[in-house]
């Protein structure tokens, strides 16, 4: 039964003896290491879903040419000077981090009946992504596209109705056009009616939401198209881009200017603060949370390896007497309490990640997913933490003169 | 065997100095079996844990057959206490979670012996104290008389040539203290290991080859 009986035995006899002790142990390392881990899924989804959502505000940077004016971010493309559509192609070849969505548009004012519209090319998947506000009509069928966010891809959940419906936005053809509602309401057209743009008719085939800006006096037609009518050959006389928040925090309108140096860059700076703010702040209470979280985890762990060494104090002077040196005291306890380490960071990774599925979803309704590389990570804190809990008591008591620990007993 | 020089150590205990020892100079020779008697406070167990290597101290020398000991580097000092001197002490100190065997072993288990010798090494001492039935009881699961003896094994599981005894019998009634006293005189005369015993006890004291007083942390 002992043949077996060696230097390790000692830890595993230890544990094994010990249970209801290990047992408490255990619980406080893995409840340490899981609220560590509940509360960083939590804020990282929390953070993704606020990146969404301020991705609902639309496109936050405008390119325009040198000399338009941009006092009026949504009327500046309107008969604005034009700059060439390869502009387009540009940035969308720079693989500048921070650039989700290029929307081109070629925007020139016409009259019609006495009413003064906005005839706007645009490329309809492009112009799609910039204006969510479409989107959330539930009109187009077509997933919010973010720009912090990952994009989602919504191929597989689509209704038949709404794939034949994106169909069809998406393949804007040069005969159709969509119209804002006032437009739409001022010339008294609809979806279905015909109208007639620069002596060509054009099939209605969408009235835009209301939007309470200058688009509810648009009439939007394929970019191309609209070159043809107004003979302007390939020119556009705005991007519109949405660009990522933390992007435009780190330069993104400087490194456009430098692609483009012709062009103005101008950006909503309502919207663009109000993402860098909202996610700045988002990155402190995350940061706040995961240091007070790691300091109470830390200190209830190594109170228990403190306790644990406090009670073993005989054990280590017989240890000392019988000749076992500092560095063997050390591995004892730290062999131990790396097995705590590896099984409290099992323990807690699944008790953490499991609460903050149930419970992130029950309150928040937040999708939160087990990601594998948390489970080494939660290993390696709780190694860490077991570890420096371990440390300083052992620290003291291998230097403790063995006499006075020979005399407590 | 031992040559203590001016041996003297002191505390400091609310910012006065307490010599537990002071100024000892004392030969004792291989093979011998010492008493070191005297009351409470006198320095005597201070003086035995100095001999084996677990007190520093403050001035002073000991020398184990020329060697100071504490001149050696800590790690060379805990292989002295290992391979040199063996501790019987008064509460026995067993491991309470490993069986008689184990705690006989763990002495030996800081060293490159392979288990089955080790094991082979504990089993033999057990049988020659009278525990061959007991080597897989833990320590509460065997009287005191019987705790004692595994102690006395673990202390004799590296052969050592010096056995330090701390009021081995302080808790044992006169029947057991008679037992564990002949175990301990027969391990200095028939084996001619060298013994030093600190008790209370003049009984205890009478079978040594020499008796040291102890006051005040002086021999008188």
């Amino acid at each position: 039964m002992t043949a077996d009986f060696n230097f390790n035995s000692l830890i595993w006899k230890e544990l094994y003896q010990r249970k209801g002790r290990l047992l408490s142990g255990l619980l406080t390392i893995s409840l340490g290491i899981a609220v560590i881990l509940g509360i960083h899924s939590i804020t990282s989804v929390s953070k993704q879903l606020v990146a969404e959502k301020l991705d609902l505000l639309g496109a936050n940077i405008l390119v325009l040419p040198q000399g338009a004016s941009a006092s009026d971010y949504y009327s500046a493309d309107v008969d604005a000077p034009t700059i060439p559509e390869d502009y387009v192609e540009h940035i969308a070849t720079s693989m500048l981090p921070g650039v989700d969505n290029l929307s081109p548009k070629l925007s020139r004012s016409i009259q019609i009946n006495d009413t003064r519209l906005i005839l706007t090319g645009i490329l309809p998947v492009n112009e799609l992504s910039s204006k969510p506000i479409w989107q959330s009509s539930d009109l187009m069928g077509i997933d919010l596209q973010t720009a912090c966010g990952s994009a989602k891809q919504n191929e597989s959940t689509d209704s038949d109705q709404k794939q034949a419906i994106r169909a069809i936005i998406e393949s804007l053809s040069a005969d159709e056009v969509w119209m804002g509602s006032l437009a739409a309401q001022e010339l008294g057209k609809g979806i279905g009616t015909t109208i007639d743009l620069e002596g060509h008719t054009f099939k209605v085939t969408h009235v835009l939401p209301e939007t309470g800006t200058i688009e509810d006096s648009r009439i939007f037609a394929h970019l191309h198209t609209v070159q043809e009518l107004l003979g302007t050959g390939a020119q556009i006389s705005a991007i519109e881009i949405m660009g990522c928040c933390n992007a435009i925090s780190d330069g993104l309108l400087g490194k456009l200017r430098n692609i483009l140096p012709d062009t103005r860059v101008t950006s909503i700076a309502h919207i663009v603060n109000t993402q860098v703010e909202t996610n700045r702040m988002m990155s402190r209470i995350s940061i706040i949370l995961l240091i007070i979280i790691i300091i109470v985890g830390s200190f209830s762990i190594g109170n228990y390896m403190w306790a644990n060494v406090e009670e073993r104090r005989k054990e280590l002077g017989t240890y000392i007497t019988v000749g076992f040196k500092r560095y063997h005291i050390y591995k004892l306890f730290l062999i131990k309490s790396t097995l705590l380490g590896i099984a409290g960071g099992i323990i807690g990774y699944t008790i953490g990640t499991l609460a903050a599925m149930f419970v992130g979803y029950m309150f928040t309704e937040m999708v939160i997913t087990p990601v594998a590389q948390n489970l080494i990570w939660s290993i390696l804190v709780a190694i860490l933490i077991t570890t420096l809990g371990t440390l300083y008591p052992v620290h003291r008591a291998v230097r403790i003169d063995p006499a006075l620990i020979m005399q407590e007993i | 065997m031992f040559s203590l020089k001016s041996l003297t150590k002191t505390y400091i205990h609310r910012n006065e100095n307490i010599h537990a020892i002071n100024h000892i100079s004392l030969e004792i020779q291989g093979g011998s079996f010492i008493a070191i008697t005297g009351g409470s406070g006198s320095g005597k167990t201070t003086l035995l844990l100095t001999l084996g290597g677990l007190i520093r101290p403050t001035s002073g020398l000991v020398k184990y057959k020329g060697l100071d000991i504490y001149g050696l580097p800590p790690e060379k000092i805990a292989d002295y206490r290992n391979n040199t001197v063996g501790f019987v002490l008064q509460t026995f100190n067993l491991i309470p979670y490993l069986s008689a065997l184990e705690n006989v072993i763990v002495p030996l288990l800081i060293l490159k012996k392979s288990n089955i010798d080790k094991r082979k090494r504990a089993s033999t001492l057990l049988k020659k104290l009278g525990l061959s039935s007991r080597q897989d009881f833990l320590p509460r699961e065997l009287s005191l008389g019987q705790q004692q003896r595994v102690a006395i094994a673990r202390a004799l599981a590296n052969d050592p040539e010096v056995i330090l005894a701390d009021e081995p019998t302080g808790n044992l009634d006169p029947v057991l203290k008679i037992e564990i006293l002949d175990i301990l005189h027969d391990l200095n005369k028939q084996e001619n290991r060298t013994l030093i015993l600190v008790t209370h006890d003049p009984d205890s004291a009478r079978r040594a080859d020499r008796v040291l007083n102890l006051s005040n942390g002086e021999i008188i």
